[in-house]
């Protein structure tokens, strides 16, 4: 199944890269008749409520989309296993202090602190990725910091401290490596849930501004002419739901990937 | 026979929470004033049950744990004495085998490269010759040198056990500490394992430490012997001595509480179990610690706390059966 996962994301990542060379139409003019019903004329999924094509502006709109959704997570990962692992590690009053911070963060729901940093900035994908890096990060760095302290207590740490090793060899080459692993698959299926959260900031019209197509947008854009054009909301919302899915997937996959119980089976 | 380790005083106190806000810290002491001298060549047996202190006691050695006050020599150095930096060079000398084998292996390491680690970290010979060293200790310890590139999940107790030996004697230390090296194997295997390490030892010329509840295992396998009770020594002697004739009514009712193999044998000596449960090392007796559970106790047992006395030839006990001297009122706070 993830394996499926895989190749679809491959897929929709390698159609949205080409999108400029196989896109039928320009994405931000109007080629059609207002709200044109899928399968008529030149229009394979029917144009939108300004006569673009909405087959076009799935292809562009992937990019921005898929970039909401991968870049923040994968800066929030990083950040996290510093923020995580240093505060799981140090222990004590710096872990406190680190920990009771992000803890406030989760007085708000996370589309809630998104959609602050978000008003706060000016609107923009740039915009989007802070806003969704910031509200990300209280919830990997607290499964770093839980992960880092049952690992540290393991006594596979204190044997290899027995053994003579220097504290940066015990966090870099036995501490980190089991970390990650967990925190990895942690962040992969957070990435489908990112992308929501992004095309829900440009939905809200904190985000990416029109014309720039992106998914979000277009369900957007879609929704006033939800009776008329459905076709217009279903598609965008459609590839959302795939891609995130997909994302859950691999999630799962890494998982037993990344087992070495499973690994050599 | 020189002394490789001494230990003088070492004492190990916990701060846990308090149980009320207004209440003050409590303190738990889990090595309370420990004593004892290991010889070059031999091997000290550490007996007691789960909580008196043994493992801490290992642990406060190699400075794992930073001890509350106390003295460890080892081979000429104060141990305590010693900043990072030399602790990491005197932690070639002394290694340890864990209990638990399969935890005290990095789950996403080749067994191999976690033998081969130990080199690494005290920076010995290049990664090419780690690893043809490490595959060579796979063989000393009964392994195949094919299963350098195994993960420790897919051997069993055992060899993983086998594996710890091989990463503790791979630098070739003059101390072993092991901390119940046979406890979470089977039966069939024990064996085993004790044989390797005996002949290890013979091998290399080590000296272990050897700690376990076991007290045949013990017996059979230690030269020297202390027992543990509440984080104190209450006797200490050559094994067989202790365990053929043991003074302290807390030793006594360990070797009585050995199921006799044979059933025809002559009922000498009916399994005796103690009664009561280990006191919390939170609230420890005021006098004897072993009073409350003690056949034999006396009045006195209930307010004096008896000193560990020298009976010569190597036997020392803590009891009022055999000595009437007192120990220095504790001075814990």
């Amino acid at each position: 199944m993830s394996l499926v996962a895989v190749s679809f994301i491959f897929l929709v990542v390698l159609l949205c890269l080409l999108a400029p060379y196989i896109s039928p139409h320009d994405p931000f003019e109007a080629v059609a008749r207002r709200n044109t019903a899928p399968l008529t004329g030149n229009v394979f999924l029917g144009a939108d409520v300004d006569g673009r094509d909405i087959l076009t502006r799935l292809l562009w709109g992937g990019r921005i989309s898929l970039i909401t959704g991968v870049i923040p997570t994968v800066l929030a990962t990083a950040v996290s296993l510093l923020i995580g692992m240093s505060a799981g590690y140090v222990g004590g009053w710096f872990d406190q202090l680190l920990m009771r911070s992000l803890d406030i963060f989760f007085a708000f729901p996370l589309v809630l602190v998104a959609i602050v940093v978000a008003g706060v900035l000016t609107p923009g994908l740039f915009t989007v990725m802070i806003a969704i890096f910031i509200a990300l990060i209280p919830y990997i760095a607290r499964l770093v910091r839980t992960t880092t302290l049952s690992v540290k207590t393991q006594p596979f740490i204190e044997a290899a401290r027995a053994s003579g090793a220097r504290e940066s060899v015990i966090i870099f080459r036995y501490l980190l490596p089991n970390t990650v692993a967990p925190v990895t698959v942690y962040a992969t299926t957070l990435i489908g849930m990112m992308m929501v959260l992004g095309s829900a900031l440009s939905f809200l019209g904190l985000g990416v501004q029109p014309p720039t197509a992106d998914w979000g947008l277009m369900i957007s854009e879609g929704r006033t002419v939800l009776r008329r054009a459905p076709h217009a909301t279903i598609f965008p919302g459609i590839m959302i739901v795939l891609v995130a899915l997909a994302f859950g997937f691999i999630g799962d996959g890494l998982r037993d990937a990344m087992d070495p119980r499973l690994r050599s089976r | 026979m020189s002394d490789l380790l001494t230990v003088q005083d070492l004492r190990k106190v916990y701060q846990i929470g308090r149980k009320g806000l207004l209440q003050a810290r409590r303190a738990v002491t889990a090595v309370d004033g420990v004593s004892f001298v290991v010889r070059n060549g031999e091997t000290f047996g550490l007996v007691g049950e789960s909580g008196c202190g043994k493992t801490t006691t290992a642990r406060l050695v190699l400075r794992l744990v930073e001890p509350t006050s106390g003295w460890i020599g080892f081979d000429g150095w104060d141990l305590l004495d010693c900043n990072k930096k030399e602790m990491r060079q005197r932690r070639r000398e002394m290694q340890i085998v864990f209990q638990d084998p399969m935890t005290a292996l990095n789950p996403r390491m080749s067994i191999g490269t976690s033998i081969a680690d130990t080199l690494r970290f005290h920076g010995i010979g290049d990664s090419r010759s780690r690893v043809e060293e490490a595959r060579t200790m796979l063989e000393v310890v009964g392994l195949s040198r094919s299963h350098y590139s195994g993960l420790p999940h897919e051997f069993s107790g055992g060899q993983c056990q086998r594996v710890g030996i091989a990463r503790a004697l791979i630098l070739k230390p003059k101390l072993v500490l092991l901390d119940e090296p046979v406890s979470s194997l089977d039966v069939s295997i024990r064996a085993q394992v004790l044989n390797l390490l005996r002949t290890l030892q013979n091998e290399y010329g080590l000296t272990y430490i050897f700690i376990s509840h076991d007290l045949t295992v013990v017996r059979k396998f230690c030269s020297t012997m202390a027992v543990l009770y509440l984080g104190k020594i209450v006797e200490e002697g050559l094994s067989d001595a202790v365990s053929r004739e043991p003074l302290h009514p807390y030793t006594q009712a360990l070797v009585n509480s050995v199921p006799q193999p044979d059933p025809r044998a002559p009922k000498a000596r009916d399994l005796v179990g103690i009664e009561g449960e280990l006191p919390s090392a939170l609230a420890v007796p005021k006098g004897c610690r072993f009073e409350g559970r003690c056949p034999h106790r006396m009045k006195k047992c209930a307010e004096k706390e008896p000193a560990l006395v020298d009976l010569g030839g190597n036997r020392k006990v803590a009891c009022f059966l055999h000595s009437d001297a007192e120990a220095p009122t504790a001075t814990i706070s």
